[in-house]
């Protein structure tokens, strides 16, 4: 007859990762690295806004690139071509990427004469927001074509978020029932620390505020 | 939304947990699921027993066991509680939208049982 007792744990899964996160955090902070963990649904414009973040700022920083995708290489490709380093991470399934992931990404990766590293998370508005990956700044993006009632369906990712990009605005003459005033209002009573810029990736239309923002964020963090 | 990622995370405590005491077998891991936690018992449940037979050994047949906690809200400013499934963020008695949770996306690993 086995004997078998019980032992009692006690441990929460999100109190776990976020105590991981934080140390991770506090690695990157040693080393001078800023983690910018960029969130969206899939198809809202992640990889041609990282394409065009990097040709604005890789002669002043060095930029290394982590994309996180249930498979495939596809988008570390088409980082790769911009000049940068890039990894793909696969998730083998998984939705999100935790805190333990990023750090055996990074470590893989090696980020000690990285400046930047974007984490282009798994495209997807509600686990990546439950799962702190120990980065320094999380940014999303919403599109145009998603509509501007996102922040009212997927609350927790606009609660996390440092910034959001409001994405494809060159497209807001053929969405023209998206209300530019009121996602701003939706997200603002969220998160009122969040900062929101109109962008397009495509056109270029507003990056000059979330570029200046992105420099700012970087020059405090290593000061 | 997240099941099988946060069984694996369940799993990889619970090995951990059976390496410090010298366990060789687990019976059942009780969890904590908070009814707003955004994890959903029946698809956890249907996770767990396929990744304990097909990726743990010394865990293969244990049962999970699930104590669910309600939800409560509270109101600062009528200072009342309420059930956060049935109302939200909004207060139903002061119409306040000032409130927060006190519990309730709780998700714990309470305790394990094994040999």
């Amino acid at each position: 007859m086995k004997e078998y007792k019980i032992i009692e744990v006690k441990r929460s899964v999100f109190a776990d990762n976020d105590a991981d996160a934080a140390r991770l955090r506090e690695e990157l902070k040693e080393e001078g690295t800023f983690l910018l963990n960029l969130m969206s649904s899939p198809g809202a414009g992640k990889t041609t806004l990282l394409k065009r973040t990097i040709a604005l700022l890789k002669d002043e920083l060095n930029i290394g690139v982590m994309e996180a995708d249930i498979d495939s290489e596809v988008d570390a490709q088409a980082i790769a071509a911009e000049g940068v380093r890039a990894i793909q991470i696969h998730t083998g399934g998984m939705c999100h990427l935790d805190a333990d992931m990023t750090r055996q990404g990074l470590k893989e990766f090696g980020t000690q004469d990285l400046d930047l590293v974007v984490l282009e998370n798994v495209g997807n508005l509600v686990c990546p927001a439950e799962f702190d990956t120990g980065s320094t700044k999380n940014a999303m993006i919403l599109s145009v074509p998603e509509g501007d009632d996102k922040p009212l369906k997927y609350p927790l990712m606009f609660t996390v978020c440092d910034v959001v990009l409001i994405n494809k605005c060159d497209t807001l003459g053929v969405f023209d029932d998206f209300d530019k005033d009121a996602v701003k209002e939706r997200i603002r009573k969220l998160n009122p620390n969040a900062e929101v810029f109109y962008v397009s990736a495509k056109t270029g239309e507003g990056f000059d505020g979330w570029i200046e923002w992105l420099r700012g964020q970087i020059q405090a963090y290593r000061q | 939304m997240h099941e099988l990622g946060v069984v694996f995370h369940v799993i990889r405590t619970v090995e951990e947990v059976a390496r410090e005491n010298a366990l060789t077998e687990i019976r059942s891991v009780t969890l904590e699921l908070g009814e707003v936690s955004a994890v959903i018992d029946t698809y956890l449940e249907n996770c767990w027993k396929w990744a304990v037979a097909n990726r743990t050994e010394i865990m293969k047949e244990a049962e999970l066991i699930i104590e669910k906690l309600p939800a409560v809200t509270y109101c600062g400013d009528c200072r009342k509680t309420y059930e956060t499934v049935a109302y939200g963020k909004i207060c139903p008695y002061c119409g306040s939208g000032h409130t927060w949770l006190l519990q309730g996306n709780e998700f714990t690993i309470k305790e394990i049982e094994g040999c």
